[in-house]
């Protein structure tokens, strides 16, 4: 499998949990390995742990350079020495979630059958419940009874929502950022139309397709450009190309004739050499069937009953995949079991992607509020 | 580590009134010295809501948790109980029901502390009697067609607006500009006539 062109293989960090896994969908997991990576040191009392949960299509690289890439950690402006998650006071850990395909068990994982085949699209499906679950079964191996915080952007954000509400003794602080307790119908068309790309693609070969030693490139990288309008602003696509013309010659109909198009196709292409199309139908999933509320009789409020933990939402302007409007639903939720909330609206013309860009008062922020609990949680 | 902020005489004047240990919700809190104050000076559970979302970072941004929102709209969120006080420091005259807001502060808060500039100064009262214009003062300083101050009441008003709607007065007190005490406390009359600011800590009866 190492030699098949459609999975490359790096080695990734890793622990391996033999007591398996049960998942939402009534599937058991076996066995079941987290990818993860680590920065910084555990103090003595083992009370300054992070843990940062990524998006759709981050991984557990956030803040080194990435060995698929050769890119600079995905939250560069966020964590490392001296940044709002400031690696020199807290220790680290980002895990690849599962269903991902950076080492983490998922549909390129081996499928227990004994075939040596891979599991592809017979993997079950998960829950972003089930991700953090995972993520507990590594946060206890390291030895963390309780994280000193738990921050994400995006589907990242889901996740953090999801460990306030099943482990809130083991979560002094979330940081739910640019996020939904639910996939609203909008998102969810978006990501039929990635998915339905991705099946329509010769070279899926109805999931099968490491059988035939090809990727579905070109579906892959449909889905990511349509995912990727959504994660700008109108203003940051005309800032950066208005109708810019790519090449002035020749009129055709197909064809990178405006720069947003190469922009777009380059997106693409970049994102298919590292991502996995059933990983991309696994994750994409399990965002759309996320909905706190449903698990608590529709009242969102009630996965938060009695919480002690200090929350700080933010949203970006601009951000019309995951508005203002749904954080502030969230905080209002929050509200209602008088729970400690900060909330923020980021001014950004950038969109979503504004979560992982420089935007100075996002990371001030995020600085001030990790100060401020560090100091309640007696850290400081 | 977080350097404490020096506070302002007339949130001292606010901060004396509650008990320690407190929860608190603080509406209105710009950048949230009063309850960084009450959290260090007193050990309260404090927060805060703030309309001014550069004044929200502010406040978050030195670790003081607070909320972006609307008094008019988010108290309404609250379960009933929550906090031991609820402050309105300087902002019940620019709420949009200011009424309604009182209420749900005392469905949410045991107690409530609010604090607004009393338009029954005698400095207001004889600039409207002598140019027949709306006054204008240090504390009462934009036009009425930009003012923020909506809803200008004075301490008289307060008072019946309290008995109306059956809260106990607690305790009150005037202050001038700056916020200290002035002396007229035994009489409502003087109060309501040399009072820049009234003082109240109101419980539902």
């Amino acid at each position: 499998m190492d030699q098949n062109p459609a999975f490359p293989e790096t080695q990734h960090q890793s622990l391996t949990f033999s007591q398996g896994l049960a998942l939402d969908c009534g599937q058991r997991l076996d066995s079941v390995t987290v990818a993860y990576r680590t920065y910084g040191t555990l103090n003595a009392t083992r009370s300054n742990a992070v843990f940062v949960c990524h998006a759709l299509t981050g991984d557990q690289y956030v803040a080194e350079h990435n060995p698929e890439t050769g890119k600079p950690g995905w939250w560069d402006y966020v964590v490392g020495p001296g940044k709002p998650v400031d690696t020199g006071k807290y220790f680290v850990i980002c895990a690849n979630v599962l269903g991902g395909c950076m080492g983490t068990t998922g549909p390129r994982s081996p499928h227990p059958d004994g075939s040596g085949q891979p599991w592809g699209v017979d993997f079950p499906p998960v829950t972003i419940q089930d991700m953090v679950r995972a993520q507990k079964l590594l946060v206890e191996q390291l030895g963390i009874s309780r994280l000193f915080a738990v921050i994400g952007g995006s589907m990242g954000g889901m996740q953090v929502l999801a460990w306030a509400a099943l482990y809130p003794e083991a979560v002094f602080a979330a940081v739910p950022v640019a996020t939904a307790s639910y996939h609203s119908a909008q998102n969810i068309a978006f990501h039929e139309i990635g998915r339905q790309a991705i099946a329509a693609d010769p070279s899926f070969h109805d999931g099968h397709y490491w059988r035939a030693g090809v990727r579905p490139e070109r579906g892959l990288a449909v889905a990511r450009m349509t995912a990727h309008i959504t994660y700008v602003s109108e203003a940051a696509l005309t800032r950066k190309f208005g109708r810019k013309l790519q090449h002035a010659e020749g009129l055709s109909a197909l064809g990178d004739q405006f720069a947003v198009e190469s922009y777009l196709q380059y997106q693409g292409s970049s994102f298919v050499q590292r991502f996995d199309a059933n990983s991309y139908l696994t994750i994409t999933r399990a965002m759309d069937l996320f909905d706190l509320a449903a698990e608590h009789g529709g009242v969102l409020a009630n996965a938060f009953k009695g919480t002690k933990t200090r929350f700080l939402l933010v949203s970006f302007s601009s951000d019309w995949l995951f508005p203002t409007a749904q954080s502030r639903a969230i905080a209002r939720a929050l509200n209602h079991v008088a729970a400690n909330v900060s909330f923020v609206e980021v001014q950004s013309d950038k969109g979503h992607d504004a979560f992982l860009l420089d935007e100075p008062d996002f990371h001030t922020t995020l600085r001030g509020f990790l100060a401020g609990c560090a100091e309640h949680a007696g850290l400081a | 580590m977080i350097a404490p902020r020096k506070i302002r005489v007339d949130l001292k004047l606010i901060a004396d009134l509650v008990a320690p240990g407190s929860r608190v919700l603080d509406i209105g809190c710009a950048d949230g010295t009063l309850i960084d104050h009450l959290y260090r000076e007193k050990n309260c559970d404090a927060r805060g809501i703030e309309l001014d979302m550069q004044e929200v970072q502010r406040a978050v941004a030195h670790g003081v948790p607070v909320m972006q929102g609307d008094a008019d709209t988010e108290l309404v969120t609250y379960p009933d109980g929550a906090f031991d006080y609820v402050i309105l420091s300087r902002t019940l005259q620019a709420v949009e029901k200011p009424r309604e807001v009182l209420a749900q502060m005392l469905r949410i808060g045991t107690h409530v502390i609010v604090s607004f500039p009393n338009f029954g100064h005698w400095s207001l009262r004889v600039q409207l009697l002598a140019k027949g214009r709306m006054p204008m003062t240090a504390g009462w300083n934009r036009m009425w067609y930009e003012t923020p101050n909506i809803h200008p009441c004075t301490i008289g008003d307060f008072f019946a607006l309290c008995a109306q709607d059956g809260y106990i007065v607690e305790d009150w007190l005037a202050a001038d500009e700056q916020g200290l005490r002035t002396p007229w406390r035994r009489s409502r009359r003087l109060a309501n006539l040399f009072g820049e600011q009234g003082l109240f800590l109101l419980r539902k009866a």
